[in-house]
């Protein structure tokens, strides 16, 4: 009796883990690594647009809701959502992606964040981020750990379909291996390319490519450039003859094209999300985009 | 039937164990199989740059260049691993101080009647609006709890105390449900329960003084609320609180011993459960494309009034929000906000028999009205310019006001404010607002407000 019981019980779990996973992802990144790894397993919702500056999404109602129903939480931490995810995760009153929770992610778990503070910081320095650097996902290596990540939490909740998603996970880490390889070499004849920045939003993938930052637009993080900060900044550059201006399609052009001329590079607007622009649809294609963007624009400028 | 059910189970059950041994040997193999192919990356990494150079200031770490994954999968990740992340350091509690101070001056004699609010800035010169500090955190597994301690400097120089909020909240509920207990803002329309500091404009509305009271309806009490299981945002909230003081202004208020709508009030207490104060709410949202979010609600307030035995106060009121922001937002801009309350207020004044210089009054039931509108325009990063219109106004004029004369707390009165918004950061704010006031009894004012912000401590998160 008590075997069958048991199998019973067993039957029953197994018939309802064939229930898609509901996965909630702050940024379409995330998403779309979540789609990799999960594939037809997964429902996947991401809450920014690629579009977007993800410090500033609206805490919009209706994701009260499709957080309520999640069973997976994707967030990138760091302080990355500070600004709008509390108050929709309070509202949620959903005890699956609660701080505790196996089913609430932190990708940032495992990744050695760059500009993690040495020192004690204040916000005289901007609104720098304590943690670290939270634009991990621009460097595609990271996009390992991260899959690593997803591919651990989706076994635990779905542990009857670990198998597809550790075949999944190899798939994933093969293609972008292969990937990064192709990038690396795409980029290679440009090594130590001096470049300039809007946000470090970018300081992942310089460094994944060994592509060297001369200094940001912003004066300090999140604080928008003066323009005495903007007369100092450009001779400052032109010393280091940076060749590029890369800033996320979102950034004001006016400043940034300014600059840009004044030291003779070439702006460059660059996608750092998923679904930044139509050709963006998955991570790889992300850098796909971008590396030739670069390459293109460095050719010419020859 | 069964028996064929409970074999087949078995042989999932076995399938099962099968699929696990296989995963365990996949999952060495990749492991065995990444190893080698992040060394052989590595070296290729090291052979093609043997000196990277890391002097820019974006890398902290100086060295080769990392490799491509930080951990090795042979040497999981750990907790005490030194990796900084969002939760490795304790957070019991998150504290925050709020400072809100205006100057400016008007052309009113009666600048503290002209200004409704009790944080709004009523005197020339100066005014320290709300020193606010605000602790909040996970009390444990079951609430989050929060407290407001708000200090204000009234016009005497005297500084004042509120317990403006402290309640605790509870985090998973089942059934979408979810409860809020102890001291608390009403969930009445959109302003009522948001701080001074979180308004787009340096002064409360007209309406929410005048029917809400100065320092906004809010009372001891608990809230439930339920998110129901609709396509949409939807939610109901029920708030049960007490209905007395002067943050009940409309209810069981004795007004410091002065007379409301002609009559004096005194405390009645509470005898029944319909001496309580009773707060339902619906709200609901739609997107209505990528960029455009709708929110509307209404709310009812039931209780009590102190101008009877069997006298009680109803409050309905409808609000509207709609948001535009850009699909391509820098920081948050550009928006366009739209926000919009309309409030009934229907009071019955108990009978009054007179005494000393205030005459007999009968019982009487006086209906007043209010609303007020106001569009935002973030136009650039750190800029916003808004305009709000607040119109208050009577049914009909009382009978006790057919023998007094006009009472200024139901005379018909508007108000145009355009305003002027710079955000220096996402911490502070200077703002400068010029109110039209025109005051039915009285005449036409001018007020010119500055108003300064600044916050210290925790990172505010912002509700839609």
């Amino acid at each position: 009796m008590k075997t069958k019981l048991f199998l019973l019980t067993l039957a029953l779990l197994t018939t309802n883990a064939q229930a898609k996973l509901n996965v909630v992802a702050t940024i379409p990144d995330f998403g779309a690594i979540a789609e990799e790894i999960g594939g037809d397993k997964v429902k996947v919702t991401s809450i920014a647009r690629g579009t977007e500056d993800a410090h500033f999404v609206d805490a919009r109602p209706s994701y009260v809701r499709v957080l309520n129903q999640a069973d997976v939480l994707i967030e990138g931490g760091a302080e990355l959502e500070i600004g709008w995810l509390p108050p929709l995760v309070n509202g949620a009153r959903n005890g699956k992606i609660l701080s505790d929770a196996p089913g609430h992610v932190i990708l940032s778990r495992g990744i050695r964040l760059l500009g993690v503070p040495s020192g004690p910081v204040d916000r005289s320095m901007g609104d720098v981020h304590p943690f670290g650097n939270p634009h991990y996902w621009t460097d595609p290596a990271n996009g390992k750990i991260m899959a690593n990540n997803l591919t651990e939490t989706f076994s635990r909740l779905d542990p009857v379909n670990a198998v597809f998603y550790q075949a999944n996970l190899k798939k994933f880490n093969e293609h972008l291996d292969k990937k990064i390889a192709e990038w690396t070499k795409l980029l290679e004849p440009y090594r130590g390319t001096k470049v300039v920045t809007y946000h470090k939003s970018f300081d992942y993938f310089l460094e994944r490519f060994g592509l060297e930052l001369a200094g940001t637009i912003e004066s300090k993080p999140g604080v928008e450039p003066s323009p005495s900060y903007v007369n100092a900044l450009i001779p400052r550059l032109k010393a280091t003859s940076a060749r590029l201006v890369m800033i996320e399609p979102y950034r004001p052009r006016k400043t940034s094209e300014y600059v840009a001329q004044a030291i003779g590079a070439k702006l460059l607007p660059l996608p750092t999300s998923v679904g930044g622009n139509e050709k963006v649809k998955d991570y790889s294609s992300l850098f796909d985009y971008n590396v030739a963007q670069i390459v293109a624009a460095l050719k010419d400028s020859r | 039937m069964a028996g064929a059910f409970l074999s087949s189970a078995k042989a999932r059950a076995a399938e099962s164990v099968a699929d696990i041994e296989a995963l365990k040997q996949e999952l060495r193999e990749l492991r065995q199989r990444s190893d080698l192919l992040e060394r052989k990356i590595e070296q290729l990494d090291r052979s093609q740059q043997p000196k990277a150079s890391t002097n820019s200031p974006a890398l902290t770490q100086p060295g080769p260049l990392p490799t491509f994954a930080a951990p090795e999968p042979s040497k999981p990740w750990r907790a005490a691993d030194p990796i900084k992340v969002v939760g490795s350091a304790q957070n019991y509690m998150n504290l925050s101080f709020d400072g809100l101070v205006a100057a400016g001056t008007s052309t009113a004699k009666d600048i503290e009647r002209l200004q409704l609010g009790g944080h709004d800035p009523k005197q020339r010169g100066f005014t320290v609006q709300s020193l606010e500090t605000v602790f909040d955190g996970k009390v444990d597994p079951y609430f989050r709890g929060q407290a407001n301690i708000v200090l204000q400097i009234d016009p005497e120089g005297e500084t004042t105390i509120e317990a403006e909020e402290a309640y605790l909240e509870t985090m998973s509920l089942p059934w979408n449900l979810q409860v809020k207990a102890g001291q608390f803002f009403t969930e009445f329309g959109r302003l009522n329960p948001t701080h001074p500091h979180s308004w787009e404009f340096v002064d409360q509305p007209l309406v929410n003084g005048r029917f809400l009271g100065e320092d906004g309806l809010r009372s001891a009490g608990a809230r439930l609320s339920w998110l129901a299981p609709t396509p949409f945002y939807s939610e109901l909230f029920w708030t049960f609180q007490n209905s007395q003081g002067g943050t009940a202004f409309s209810f069981r208020n004795e007004h410091g011993g002065m007379p409301f709508l002609g009559r004096p009030a005194g405390d009645r207490g509470v005898k029944t459960l319909g001496d309580m104060l009773v707060v339902p709410r619906y709200a609901t949202s739609f997107d209505l494309s990528d960029s455009q979010t709708l929110m509307a609600g209404a709310s009812a307030a039931f209780g009590p009034n102190s101008t009877g035995q069997q006298t009680d106060t109803q409050i309905y009121g409808a609000d509207l929000f709609w948001k535009w922001k850009s699909p391509h937002q820098h920081a948050g801009f550009p928006f366009v906000t739209w926000q919009t309350e309309a409030m009934l207020r229907r009071f019955e004044a108990g009978a009054f028999p007179g005494q000393g210089v205030l005459p007999a009054l009968p019982q009487e039931t006086l209906t007043d009205y209010g609303f007020y509108s106001q569009v935002a325009y973030g136009f650039r990063k750190s800029w916003v310019t808004a305009l709000r219109g607040d119109y208050v106004f009577p049914e009909h004029k009382g009978l006790y006001e057919a023998i007094a004369g006009p009472d200024p707390d139901r005379a018909s009165r508007w108000r145009i404010a355009p305003n002027l918004t710079y955000y220096p950061s996402e911490f502070s704010k200077i703002r400068l607002q010029y109110n039209y006031d025109h005051r039915n009894s009285i005449g036409d004012d001018h007020s010119v407000w500055l108003q300064l912000e600044f916050l210290l401590g925790a990172h505010a998160a912002h509700k839609f």
